[in-house]
Formats: C-alpha cells, structure tokens, sequence
C-alpha cells in the first residue's frame, strides 16, 4: 500500500489550496445569490469532495476538531433505483452523520406518474435522470443545483461555465452562455429558470484524488480494491448484478477491482486495481493510460455528442 | 494547518497554475496548438486518442478536435466558446482557456481573457502577405492582443504558426513578421514576452525544438510559458474586503471567543482584494461609515492569525456593525466612494449599448443601477486610432462615462482587478452585456 504520509509530503499543497480557495468562494456566492438552492449529492467521490468543501465554507471546527453548523442548504440525491446498494448505505450514513437535510428524488415516482417510460425494464436508466431531477428542481423550487462536475471529465463538460444558466425547461443553451467575467457572476434569472455551480470546475481526477488523500475525505467503500463478479464486455468490465446479468455466451469471472466513478448500476463499470486507499488511486492515476469516463461508462460511447445532447435536455 | 502566516500564504499563491487563453483568427490553428500542447505533454488518454484515429480513419489525426466539443462546432469547424483544458509538465501546472476566433463570439474571448495571466496570440503566416513592408496584421490580431491587453493580461506571447507551409526564406517571413509584431505591440503598450515560430500541426518549437527552421536559436512556446508569473494580489497596502456572505454563528454564543460578549455575532466572508487583515486592526465599513475592531479572523473552518489578498477571509468584528453582502471593509479612510467615472467599455451584446438607458451594474458584490452618460470615442482596430462615437455595437470597445445610483469604491483597474472591474447587464434579458474597466474616478 501507498503510504499516504509520504505521498502527502511529496505533493505541491499550494495548487489544491488555490482550488479549494476557489471552490469555497464559489460555494459561498450560490449561498449569497440564491434563494433555495441545493447541493446534488449522489455519493460518488466528487460530489464528496463538494460536500467537504460546503463544510469548510459554511462550519467552524470547534475544539475537538469537530465541525458545527448547518449548511445552508439541502442536499439533493436523485436516486434511479438502480444504485449499488454500499453507495446507498453509505449516503444514509454520511448524512445522519454530519446532519444535513437529505431531499431524495426517486425515478420511481417520475416511471410511476408516466413521465419516464422505460423502452424494457433493464434499459439503462441514466439518461432518464434528467427527468426526475428537472421534476424534483420543480417540486422543491431549487434555483440553483450545486454539481460536482469537472472540466477535465468530457469535452461538453469542458465548455461549460461556472455558473450555467438553465432555461425554464432545464436546459443548457451551449451558443448562448453568458459571458463569465473575473469572479463578477452574473446570476439573474426570471422566474422559472434556475442555475447550475460546479465549485470544482478547474480540478482535475488527479486533483480530487490528492484532495480526498489530504483531507481524509470518506468516500463508498467500492472506490476501493474489492474482489466482484464480473463479465468482460466490449474492452469493459460489466458488473454481475441484478440488472446488468450475464449474456448468454459470458463467463462469469471474480476479479479485484475498484469504481472511477460511481453512477446508475446498469451503465457504470469497474476497473482491475489493487488500489486500497487514495495514496495507491493516485499512484495509479499518475499512470492511467485511459480517461475516467473511457474506461468506465456504457452510455457515454454511443455518440461523440452524448453528452452534450443529454445536457441540453436539462442532465447535470 | 491551524495558521496561515503573511509568508506562507504568500509563496502558496506564487505557485498557482498558470492560466493562459489562446487567441487569434479563425483557422490559425488555435484548437491544433492546444491539441499539440496536450498531444506533447502525454495529457491524452487512449480512449480520447481512440476516438480520433477512428474519425480520422487512416487520415493523419486531427488534434483541434481534442477541443471542439459541441456539435454545432464538429459541424462547422470552428470553435464556437470557450474550452478550458489541463495539463502539467514536471514543473508547471496549466490551465488552457481555448477561446474562439470568430468575431460574432468575441464575448467569450473577453470571458477568457478575464481570468487569465497570459495570452497566446497565434499568426497565420499563410493568411498575411509576408514579403510586403510593413506586413499588414490582421484585424482579429490585433483586437485580440488589444482585448488581452485591455483586460489587464500581464503576458503575451506571439506565435507565428503553420511557418511549414512557407518552402523557401522561412527566416525572412519569420522575421518580418515578427518586427510588424513588435512595432504593433509597442505602438499599442503591449509588453510582448516573446515571438516564437510554431507548426502546431508538426509540432515544430511547441514543446521541441524544430529541427526544420535551426536560425531558430529561441526558446519553445512551452519554455516559454513555463516561466511566466501567474498575476499576484496586491498584499501590500489598506486592507480592501467585499463582503460576500455573511454567516451567524448558531453555536459558541458567550463561550470563551473573542467576541462571545452576549450578542450573537457575524463573520463576514469574502475574497480580499488587497491587503490584509489581522486581528486587532481597526477598520470602517462602506458604506454606513462605522468603524470597528477586528476580533477574529477565520479562514476555511478555522481561526487564524490573519489573512490576505486572494484568501477568502471570514471577519469576525467586535461590535454590532450594519454590514451586508454588497458592502466593504476596508481600512479606515482608504476608499474614495464615487458615483461616476471614466471607463473603458467592452460591448459584448448583440443589441448596441444606449446611452441614458438604465443597466445594471456589479461591482464587487454589490449590484446598482447605473447608466452610461456618454460614449467619448470607440477605438479603431486597425489604426488603433480613437473615433468619435455615439454608439457601441457588439465586439466594439471605447472609453465612456458611468454614473451609478449610488457611490462605489471603484479603483483603476490598472492598479487593482477587483477594484476596477464591473460587468454590465441588460435588465430585460439578464444577458451579460459588457465589461467595464475603471481608468479613473
């Protein structure tokens, strides 16, 4: 294992705190232009890395180290019904421990009013998120949604602004982005629009693994090296579960892997790692020949543009 | 980390990332530059490169897809906004604003040149005549080293790209070029940190050496980034602190704190434009004009002993003072508050500025009404001359006057950014219409 201590000592500190300088400012400007806004928690590693930041930016540690204080502002899962079961565990933990308000948005609900209709029960419900958060930014009348996404994570992704101004259907108009001056956000919206913030934009998957190592971040336990049935599928590793079963044909395989990233079970695969803590993840991100998303997600791979249509139908 | 000291904080910003947008015309090879810069620096993935090659099928790849990412773009090909890209070398981390060539998005060169402490200005050769004296620039060439330069970008670099489709006196098109770009750039004010002769699609002197062009002897555009500063806060001077956000502390009331005296009390957050404050300082709010002592100063859930420009600084007073967001703590009698001001105008709206309409205005984080008294001149891009003007149009830039509802604290943006830069907003489409730089009060 990757001795955390000296991977630490070995770090240039003064480029996380410049991001974390900048994500707090941010966090605190959503707090200070909005009036009901909420913060997306899905439990993968980035929203995590959002939710320490939203502590660091709203609470005082007294002197037991412990942080006091509210957010001032809920959290927000939209839960596809299709989560690993450890990530559900543990978003139920995380949150009665730091004792924040959890608002979850099932798709359940959105397939029961009608307004998701799935082509065959196993079809991958990601793309279908869109409609239940769109529904749950409606119901809570949230004017601005906190993300945890990057820049460096996809090439849509990367056009995006801080502050992402959403139309009243939701969605992101890629030609008609205000511009985004110094640190001048202009957040004026008429009623039924709302914003998106994404406070770490400008970190990398490199920067938010160092930054979890540094802060001691708790994360799910399936970021890190556990064995998994799994099946090899078109370069992927599918995971063995009740809706991504094996195809007939496929042999089933136990294999030490961890997740990259954490999203809807029927679309989000893991990698073979010996990677037990965030010291080892960055040892091996330094190497990783492969992007996050490239090795990782199904859905992503259909179309070049993916992406940037699901967001301009209104996806985070 | 229980403290941060003026020294620590101080080397800790001198270590940022350097920020540095691409600029130029439309088809010089910006998005091919940056594809190159991450093709060199191994900041690539498989995948990504996958993607390419099958695009390409058995065509050389094109690297300026790296960058284009929406559809609209893919389909045009040109690069539509900005993209903000990273990569780090073994002693410099970077981020890239790519921004557009095409004059209709100058709106987002603008929001691109805002945020960053270098410019890349590409030229390509191919589009100018090179042999004629003086050689001509082009326009977009020098709007946008003059944008760069306007929004206060401390460094440009010139690149002189696709110099490998010149056969014959490449030395002699390099140079020529090039003393066009230096008479420009002094006539203009601009401190050029450097002219490089590039192939962004070779790869020719952007990370390597060209072994093509060796009356070359200067360093590579990636040498050359590597040492540049990234823009450092002013920590010197009065203390000058928008307050952001202001929280009331719901725990701690009449423990052991040093304002626990009975009433529940405030800190006040924001990013400290320049100075610093400690402890004991006294200071004076804007606009209510009370002065109190500091008796805390946090900073990322913690108290410390001080903080300064560029910290996001949590001031904790030992009084019940009137502050709210929009407001400033600063040190007593630094400010001069006024209500109207001479300024430079970026228009960036489709629909021209008018003057006498009412806008609003963010200075800081404080947002007023303001109106622009009367367009002085507009600048012209080819002569750099000033011409009278009436209006602004989109992508024009001229010097105005400003009258806002009430006094600021305005500074010139040549000495301080946050001091000295408002952006303008249409109050019927909350589209952001227009940078303002403060050149005197």
């Amino acid at each position: 294992m990757t001795d955390v201590n000296q991977l630490l000592a070995d770090v240039d500190h003064r480029h996380l705190d410049a991001l974390e300088e900048e994500a707090i400012f941010i966090l605190r400007e959503v707090a200070a232009s909005f009036e009901r806004p909420g913060l997306l928690f899905s439990s993968g590693k980035d929203s995590c890395v959002v939710l320490h930041l939203a502590e660091k930016a709203f609470k005082m540690k007294n002197a037991e180290g412990k942080l006091e204080g509210k957010l001032p502002f809920p959290l927000v899962h939209v839960d596809t019904g299709h989560n690993f079961p450890e990530v559900i565990e543990f978003r139920e933990r995380r949150v009665k421990e730091i004792g924040e308000r959890l608002i979850v948005a099932h798709m359940e609900d959105s397939i029961k009013r009608g307004t998701v209709r799935l082509a065959h029960p196993l079809e991958s419900r990601n793309g279908h998120q869109t409609v239940t958060l769109l529904e749950a930014i409606e119901d809570n009348r949230f004017d601005c949604l906190i993300g945890g996404a990057r820049r460096d994570e996809e090439k849509a992704r990367a056009k995006e602004r801080i502050f992402s101004h959403r139309d009243s259907f939701g969605q992101w108009q890629p030609k008609e982005q205000r511009p985004e001056l110094w640190n001048l956000f202009n957040t004026r919206i008429k009623p039924g629009e709302h914003f998106r913030a994404f406070p770490i934009s400008n970190w990398t998957e490199l920067d938010v693994w160092l930054y979890i190592a540094r802060e001691n971040i708790p994360l799910p336990n399936i970021y890190f090296k556990h064995p998994r049935q799994v099946m090899r599928r078109k370069g992927l590793l599918v995971p063995l579960t009740d809706v991504t079963p094996a195809l007939e044909g496929e042999t089933i395989e136990t294999v030490d892997v961890r997740f990259r990233t954490v999203g809807d079970m029927t679309c989000t695969c893991p990698v073979e790692s010996d990677a037990a803590n965030p010291a080892d993840i960055v040892a091996e991100t330094l190497h990783v020949t492969v992007s996050e998303r490239g090795a990782t997600r199904m859905d992503d791979r259909t179309s070049e543009a993916s992406m940037e249509r699901r967001k301009k139908e209104g996806y985070f | 980390m229980t403290t941060v000291t003026h020294n620590e904080a101080r080397e800790e910003l001198a270590h940022k990332a350097l920020r540095f947008l691409t600029a130029g015309s439309v088809d010089d090879g910006k998005s091919t530059l940056i594809g190159r810069l991450l093709f060199d620096s191994r900041a690539i993935l498989a995948d990504q490169l996958d993607a390419l090659e099958k695009r390409a099928a058995g065509a050389p790849i094109d690297l300026s897809l790296l960058t284009d990412g929406l559809e609209a773009e893919r389909e045009q090909g040109i690069t539509i906004d900005v993209a903000y890209r990273y990569f780090a070398t073994k002693t410099r981390k970077f981020i890239i604003a790519d921004a557009p060539g095409h004059e209709q998005y100058t709106r987002n060169m603008v929001t691109a040149a805002a945020g960053s402490d270098a410019a890349v200005v590409l030229v390509d050769i191919t589009k100018i005549d090179w042999k004629a004296s003086p050689v001509p620039l082009l326009a977009q060439t020098r709007r946008h080293s003059l944008l760069a330069h306007l929004l206060r970008v401390p460094n440009i670099v010139f690149a002189i790209n696709k110099l490998d489709a010149i056969e014959q006196d490449t030395e002699t098109a390099f140079n020529n070029v090039k003393a066009s770009l230096e008479a420009f750039a002094a006539q203009a004010g601009i401190d050029s940190k450097g002219v490089i002769p590039v192939s962004a699609l070779r790869g020719d002197n952007v990370t390597t050496p060209s072994a093509n062009w060796p009356w070359y002897k200067g360093p590579t555009l990636l040498q050359v980034l590597e040492e540049l500063p990234p823009s450092d806060e002013r920590h010197d001077g009065a203390l000058l602190h928008p307050v952001q956000y202001v929280t009331r502390d719901s725990v701690g009331e009449g423990e052991a704190s040093a304002s626990g005296t009975g009433h529940q009390y405030r800190a006040f957050w924001g990013r400290i434009a320049h100075g610093a404050v400690k402890a004991g300082d006294e200071v004076q709010m804007f606009p209510s004009g009370q002065t109190a002592i500091v008796a805390e100063v946090r900073h990322s859930a913690l108290v410390v002993d001080s903080c300064e420009a560029g910290q996001s600084a949590g001031i904790v007073l030992d009084r019940q003072v009137d502050v709210s967001r929009g407001d400033w703590i600063h040190t007593p009698g630094s400010i001069k508050p006024t209500d109207s001001f001479t300024a430079t105008l970026a228009w960036l709206d489709t629909e021209p500025a008018v003057v006498g309409r009412k806008y609003w205005v963010r200075h800081g984080n404080r947002w007023v009404q303001a109106r622009i008294t009367s367009i002085d001149n507009r600048l012209d891009i080819h002569t750099l001359e000033d011409r009278d003007a009436g209006e602004l149009a989109v992508n024009e830039i001229g010097r105005v006057q400003i009258q806002t509802q009430q006094p600021l604290p305005v500074e010139p943006y040549l000495d301080n950014r946050v001091g000295g830069a408002l952006i303008v907003v249409d109050p019927t489409t909350n589209r952001t219409s227009g940078a303002l730089l403060v050149k005197a009060a």
